[in-house]
């Protein structure tokens, strides 16, 4: 068919002919050493021609796979009729982050997983028209924000800028009440600022959504470490907060608890990609922070989720020699998305699957040399349906490495759980709230995003932060508080 | 953004300031610290907080001159802002009746146990006071120290003022001369609080010290700031800065300070070189702050 001037309506078997369009993609050769956003994103033929391959279902699946229900279908019939901004408009009354969701999702679990096109041929590829929407909303400059409503007099505090944070945040000031975001670090953004990558998401692009918010009335308050600066029960009892809501994420590092973590040269993931993220310790000495100087090193990281994924690649791109994942199942098994881990090979990344680290090796001096490793082979299936690794007897063998960087996951921080007596906790030290109205044992405390669940995904936790949005405002209107977590 | 009050030299490159940051005044108990960020390009450190004023909603640092970012702010003066200050962080001192208290500060070291060793007073301690520095000039807080101290001993390296030595020899003089002491507190570079584990080891006298390790966030997030005592891998910013004496490596803590010693001593040489250029983004920030209330990155309504 000729996508220059498509004639709609299509027959469901001229649609399926087309192919999915490819994501154009900076080369890899040249990407592995730059900060550059990888993909570049569809065209506006591209995007039209994906949206055609939309076979309309009486029944969408893919609205059924996406955890806060985005209306697919209907945005994508919008993009066939050239409408993108009401084809943004319709997403984001699912979903306020589109830009960044259309990035980092992992959609061939979610929508696309779903996708009935998927069966025979490829599904449609919503993430990047996702992108392609919103992308194309913030360069028209005409974000369709409704007006706030009127002010209620009500105060809400919010701890913690992450996606569960911001949505929070922005359909609260909608409803008209007063809403202040606390921050521990000195940005706002929580993981998607100082954990994802600039070459997967942009910071320009975070910050834009935060101006918006700004411009829609939310204040925001950098450096305040709840439970240290100021504690819940003295925003609500001396500040005068009707309302806070926890959505501190899933932060504290996890080590792996074997001989030599504690050399110079390794790090945690959070570690290393604060320094490099957040800290643009990349762009060092014009910024000031430091981060081991990798040119020309072996680095290697331990892990096999999207964590591992951005360490790894940031690693490449700070100039190693060689770029090892090294990870305990086989790759089937890996958490991250498909995308990552595509892109990460492209990159020359050398996976070491079956494998796991027993000890670092150093110096004199503390400086990490080596790594040594044994084989690993997958046995039952464990708790988690996957099959659990153990070790091959005899198989260690030892890689010599400048940088490990550890990316295992991570836990709950408990800075604010410790310091609010009354807030109930999960046997792990999450935060229980009731996964309905996100109410916690504390009244007028809602929690939300990875704090809740665990580390989980950025659409989760703004899907988590719109619902207690809705909730608070409930609870702000009716002053009722019940169905708490006992 | 978080204004300079005051700021006056103490000793060559030892200076103190004055800080607005309400909140953190309204909270800081002695033992903790808060993470600065000078400007837009700056790197986050840590430093104690050597005295605060609810009322007026000021904290005091004293910070030594020894690399860029703390040579940077010793060029700062009343008027000037600092981009970023969060606090107050860490553990306080835990302080208790123990009876005789022996408060050790070596260097810049002695800024950062003055107030504890006030609380330690406070609270109805014998307080013994050992500062020591490399020579006269360099004794900083002599009159505020001796002020809340029963006794205080000073030491220079090179003899200079009062007592030549170190302030361990003081410490074994103490200890041999057969008084009881009960506790004793160590704040000074890593070689020196070493020393002073050394020496209380033998008489199972309880000592604490305060460890400097390479920070960034200050909330745990990180893992960066990581020491390993007896009871395992620590992070020192939210399980200490305190930490008992006989329980820590020290020699990991030394070594992995030095992490960055090359990209440390680079960013110095290219500051002393061209000071301006960081003064400048200072201001920098000042100005945006008048020019754009709404965008400010601070904590305060000030
Ligand atoms: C490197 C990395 C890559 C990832 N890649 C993907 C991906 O590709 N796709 C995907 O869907 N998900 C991804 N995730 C997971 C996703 O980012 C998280 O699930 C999501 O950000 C959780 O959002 P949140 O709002 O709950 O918390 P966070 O984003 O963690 O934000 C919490 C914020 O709260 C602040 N805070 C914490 N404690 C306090 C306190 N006491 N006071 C004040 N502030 C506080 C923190 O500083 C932080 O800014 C990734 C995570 C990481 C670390
Ligand atoms: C809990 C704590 C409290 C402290 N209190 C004080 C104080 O009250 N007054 C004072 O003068 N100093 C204090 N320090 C030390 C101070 O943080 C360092 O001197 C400062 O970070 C040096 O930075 P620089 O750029 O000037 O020097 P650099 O040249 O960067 O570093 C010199 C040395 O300082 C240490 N250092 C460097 N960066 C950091 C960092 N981000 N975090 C911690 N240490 C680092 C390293 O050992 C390094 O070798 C404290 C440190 C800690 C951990
Ligand atoms: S400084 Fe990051 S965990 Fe302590």
């Amino acid at each position: 068919m000729n996508a220059n001037s498509p004639k709609p309506p299509l027959s469901n078997k001229e649609r399926v002919k087309i192919p999915r369009q490819h994501m154009p993609e900076q080369d890899a050769d040249r990407r592995r050493r730059n900060f550059e956003e990888v993909n570049q994103g569809l065209t506006v033929l591209g995007a039209t021609t994906e949206a055609l391959r939309c076979l309309q279902c009486t029944t969408p699946k893919c609205v059924s796979g996406c955890p806060v229900g985005i209306k697919v279908k209907d945005f994508v019939a919008l993009i066939v009729a050239g409408d993108y901004l009401k084809a943004a408009a319709k997403i984001r009354e699912d979903n306020i982050l589109p830009a960044i969701t259309g990035r980092v999702c992992p959609q061939e679990t979610q929508c696309e997983g779903c996708c009935i096109l998927g069966n025979k041929f490829e599904p449609v590829g919503i993430g990047y028209l996702e992108r392609f929407v919103a992308d194309y909303e913030s360069a028209s400059g005409q974000i369709g924000l409704p007006e706030n409503a009127p002010s209620t007099g009500k105060k809400v505090a919010i701890v913690g800028s992450g996606p569960a944070g911001l949505s929070a945040a922005g359909d609260l000031v909608q409803k008209g009440h007063q809403v202040t975001v606390f921050e521990a670090l000195h940005e706002i953004g929580g993981v998607l600022l100082y954990g994802i990558p600039e070459f997967r998401l942009p910071k320009e692009i975070v910050r834009r959504e935060v101006d918006v918010m700004r411009a829609m009335g939310v204040d925001f308050q950098t450096n305040v470490v709840i439970g240290k600066t100021v504690t819940i029960d003295e925003l609500m009892n001396e500040e005068g907060y009707d309302v806070v809501f926890v959505a501190t994420g899933a932060g504290l590092p996890k080590f792996l608890a074997i001989p030599g973590e504690n050399l110079n040269g390794v790090y945690s993931a959070n570690e290393f990609l604060t320094r490099v993220n957040l800290m643009r310790a990349k762009d060092f000495p014009e910024y000031d922070e430091p981060v081991y100087d990798c040119r020309g090193k072996d680095v290697a990281v331990v892990g096999g989720g999207n964590t591992a994924m951005d360490a790894v690649r940031t690693a490449s791109r700070l100039g190693a020699k060689t770029s090892y994942l090294i990870y305990r199942r086989s790759e089937a098994e890996m958490p991250a998305r498909t995308e990552e881990a595509k892109h990460a090979k492209e990159e020359g990344i050398t996976f070491l699957c079956l494998t796991n680290p027993v000890a670092f090796l150093g110096n004199k001096e503390s400086f990490l040399e080596s790594v040594r490793c044994i084989k690993m082979e997958l046995g039952e299936p464990d708790a988690s349906g996957r099959r659990s690794p153990k070790p091959v007897p005899g198989s260690e063998f030892e890689l010599p490495i400048q940088v490990a960087i550890i990316a295992l996951g991570t836990e709950a921080n408990p800075l604010v759980q410790s310091t609010t007596p009354d807030l109930k906790t999960t046997r792990k030290g999450y935060i229980a709230a009731d996964p309905e109205t996100l109410k916690t044992s504390k009244r007028g405390v809602f929690a939300g995003g990875d704090i809740v669940t665990g580390a989980a995904t950025v659409i989760l936790a703004m899907g988590a932060g719109r619902k207690a949005a809705a909730s608070i405002d409930q609870y702000l209107q009716s002053g009722e508080w019940d169905g708490a977590p006992n | 953004m978080f204004p300079i009050v005051e700021a006056e030299f103490l000793a060559p490159d030892v200076k103190r300031f004055v800080i607005g940051a309400p909140r953190v005044a309204k909270k800081r108990k002695a033992g903790q610290f808060v993470i600065v960020r000078l400007h837009a390009y700056g790197e986050r450190i840590p430093l104690t907080i050597a005295d605060s004023d609810p009322e007026k909603g000021t904290v005091t640092l004293i910070v030594q001159g020894i690399g860029k970012t703390t040579k940077l702010l010793n060029m700062l003066g009343a008027g000037d802002v600092i981009l970023d200050l969060v606090g107050p962080l860490g553990k306080p001192s835990d302080i208790e009746l123990y009876g005789t208290v022996v408060v050790i500060g070596g260097g810049v070291g002695a800024a950062i146990a003055y107030p504890t060793a006030r609380a330690m007073k406070d609270a109805g301690n014998h307080v013994i006071s050992i500062v020591g520095a490399r020579n006269k000039e360099l004794v900083i807080l002599e009159q505020e120290i001796g002020a809340i101290s029963d006794e205080l001993l000073i030491t220079t390296d090179d003899g200079s003022y009062c007592r030549k030595g170190f302030v361990t020899d003081q410490l074994k003089a103490l200890i041999e001369s057969g008084r009881q002491i009960d506790f004793v507190l160590a704040i000074g570079p890593p070689r020196m609080m070493q020393a002073v584990a050394e020496t209380t080891r033998p008489h199972a006298i309880k000592t604490v010290v305060s460890l400097n390790s390479v920070m960034v966030d200050g909330t745990g997030m990180c893992g960066g700031c990581r020491v390993l005592t007896t009871q395992g891998t620590q992070f020192a910013c939210v399980d200490g800065p305190e930490f008992d004496a006989h329980q820590v490596d020290f020699e990991l803590l030394i070594q992995r300070n030095r992490t960055y010693l090359k990209q440390e001593s680079e960013a110095l040489q290219r500051f002393l070189e061209q000071p301006k250029r960081d003064v400048d983004l200072v201001s920098e920030s000042c100005r945006l702050e008048q020019e754009h209330p709404e965008v400010r990155c601070e904590a305060y309504p000030s």
